[in-house]
């Protein structure tokens, strides 16, 4: 197989999930959920929350933002489980197309809806008060920390889909490991108001790595520390459930 | 930066263009089958199966529900591993050449494997992009594969709008749009209705003449009668009978002419009528009032029989000549009717 073969194998796939993202219910439906929470901080908790120099919107919306693209990964566990019940993952291993395509397919598809949601998340945000107090450059690469996690978050999430095989699992599987890491962190109150036990978890979680990095990109502050360390923990996530999700499909349907 | 001494070994795997003629001279059997296992956890879903399928034919894998037919088709389209034995198509293993066999190779499963959310030509164009057709080609396939299947009216609208039977059609378009020289067709006509089944009859025929391989499994004795060149029967995992159809019907005594007498007390009668035209003794059903004697050629028989049993003033409800069904052939091979079949009795199988 070459890799211009493998490339079109891949395109194909991305294309056939696009059509199938913009033909369900479910993108708006993901877009919702982080609409929701976002109206939710603001208008509701912001007052009950105290943060430490500076106003909750400005706190809680660079979270909301990551948030958005975890809770669209989750579609990726819902996706590859709805194939391989379908029975679709058999005719796609019984073709001569290149094994990584279904799931690299899969992943650009999830990139680009990450694009999207992300998109509408900032307009809105910037709508209900939130406002960068940064340069052009440090948000875009806050952009770039938010897509990257979110990326990650997409493998980890397919991962879980091949492994489950069922949507409805899939997407109860997909929600635990990112809501426990959500409330655990950072991310909608400080660290320090936190229970004890959990500081130290919660401050070094990858999510709260990653919502330091992008507040500080986006507010101001010193955040090249936790920019290397957020990125790195993407990576890892992203490799990690790479392989693993490689191997589970090449084994999905082999027992 | 230091030179690359990486020779790089460019070792490049012919990839076939899919719907090329098989040029693998040497090997006349397609496929090739020998002591194949395979095990979900206990049950032993195949357990020694061997046979071959010659190119240019259509080989029918005849068995009752839980035989092992899937799981079987399932091995050979690189889907599942097996335990051990050895399976070969096209020359090729299907676990050590697996990529390279795909693209020679078509698979309708059992279940259909359509993309709901695509319209029918979508799916097709996009099978035909993933066997590396090239984009005029996979195109114009699609469309053919379309008028074929009597899908044209309905190619732009999404597939889950579609009839089960239009689904399953669908499918199978999806497993020709190559024109792969080896098909597997898992029950392929299951759902569709007589003339969506005869369509299918004539494509599979036609992929045939034009040198194709087929491999179809079925529960219709009429269907593997009516397309395959040789039948292989299997039961729990085991092949119990390997032949035309014609030798498995003369294993099972072929037709029978079957008489049944209106009046319970004609039923002896009947019997000496039939007598004197078969060579070994009529049976006799006195709950059906019907007497059968085994029938070589048809008609003349049937003829014959009916004048006789005018002549001798006899009534009937019916006359007639019957073929062996499916459950007979289960029954003269297994020793019992293909619906007592039970997938998990493999296990209790000596
Ligand atoms: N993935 C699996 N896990 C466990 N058991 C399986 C699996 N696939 C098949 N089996 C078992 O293997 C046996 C053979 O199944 P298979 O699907 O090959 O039968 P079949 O001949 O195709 O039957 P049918 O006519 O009902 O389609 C059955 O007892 C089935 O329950
Ligand atoms: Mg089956």
């Amino acid at each position: 197989m070459t890799p211009a073969l493998a490339f079109r194998d891949f395109v194909g796939v991305a294309k056939r999930n696009l059509l199938r993202s913009v033909r369900t219910p479910g993108l708006l439906l993901y877009a919702l959920q982080p609409i929701m929470l976002l109206l939710l901080f603001r208008y509701i908790l912001a007052g009950a929350i105290k943060v430490p120099g500076g106003t909750y919107v400005d706190f809680v919306v660079p979270a909301i933002f990551l948030v958005s693209v975890l809770v669209g990964a989750m579609t990726s566990a819902i996706g590859m489980a709805e194939d391989l019940e379908s029975g679709l993952i058999d005719r796609f291993r019984s073709l001569p197309m290149a094994r990584s395509a279904v799931l690299t397919g899969r992943s650009l598809t999830d990139a680009i809806r990450s694009v999207v949601v992300l998109a509408i998340m900032v307009v809105l945000g910037v709508a209900v008060g939130f406002r960068f107090d940064s340069d052009t450059g440090r948000i875009a690469l806050g952009m770039v920390l938010i897509l990257a996690f979110g990326y990650a978050f997409c493998w980890m999430n397919a991962a879980i889909g091949i492994a489950v095989k069922d949507p409805e699992s899939a997407t109860n599987a997909g929600t635990g490991p990112t809501f426990l890491l959500l409330f655990a962190s950072n991310a909608i109150v400080p660290i320090s108001t936190l229970p004890g036990w959990l500081q130290g978890f919660a401050r070094n979680q990858p999510l709260s790595v990653t919502v330091s990095a992008v507040r500080a990109l986006f507010e101001g502050g010193n955040a090249a520390h936790d920019v290397w360390l957020s990125l790195a923990w993407s990576a890892g996530i992203a490799i990690a459930f790479f392989v693993i999700s490689y191997s589970l499909y090449k084994r999905a349907a082999a027992t | 930066m230091s030179p690359s001494n990486n020779t790089a070994a460019s070792k490049s795997v012919p990839d076939r263009t899919a719907g090329a003629p098989l040029d693998q001279a040497a090997t006349d059997h397609v496929v090739e089958v020998r002591d194949l296992v395979k095990t979900f956890g206990k049950l032993r879903a195949l357990d020694g199966v061997t046979f071959s399928a010659e190119r240019g034919t259509v080989l029918g894998l005849l068995g009752p529900n839980g035989a092992g037919k899937s799981t079987l088709v399932r091995i050979l389209t690189t889907l599942l591993r097996p335990d051990s034995g050895v399976a070969r198509v096209a020359g090729l293993d299907v676990v050590a050449d697996g990529q390279r066999l795909r693209s020679l190779i078509g698979l309708t499963g059992q279940s259909a494997a359509v993309d709901e959310l695509l319209t029918g030509r979508e799916n097709l164009e996009l099978v035909g992009l993933w066997y590396h057709l090239p984009k005029r080609e996979y195109r114009r396939r699609a469309q053919e594969t379309l008028d074929l299947l009597a899908l044209a009216d309905a190619a732009d609208r999404l597939v889950k709008t579609y009839s089960g039977g239009m689904r399953r059609r669908l499918d199978i378009g999806a497993s020709l749009i190559a024109n792969p020289p080896i098909l597997f067709l898992d029950e392929p006509t299951t759902g569709l209705d007589p003339r969506s089944r005869n369509e299918l009859w004539r494509l599979v025929r036609e992929r045939v003449g034009a040198g194709a391989a087929v491999l179809l499994t079925t529960q219709y004795m009429e269907e593997a009668e009516q397309l395959a060149d040789r039948i292989v029967v299997i039961d729990k995992g085991t092949v119990i009978a390997d032949g035309t159809a014609d030798q498995l019907k003369a294993r099972t005594g072929g037709a029978t002419l079957e008489a049944r007498v209106t009046k319970p007390s004609d039923l002896e009668r009947a019997v000496a009528v039939l007598g004197d035209l078969s060579p070994t003794p009529p049976r006799s059903d006195a709950e059906q009032r019907q007497v059968s004697i085994p029938a070589g050629e048809g008609t003349d028989l049937l003829l014959d029989t009916g004048r006789r049993f005018q002549e001798a003033g006899i009534p009937l409800d019916d006359l007639g000549i019957r073929r062996p069904t499916l459950d007979e052939v289960f029954l003269s091979l297994t020793g019992r009717s293909h619906g007592d079949a039970e997938p998990s009795s493999a296990e209790v199988a000596p």
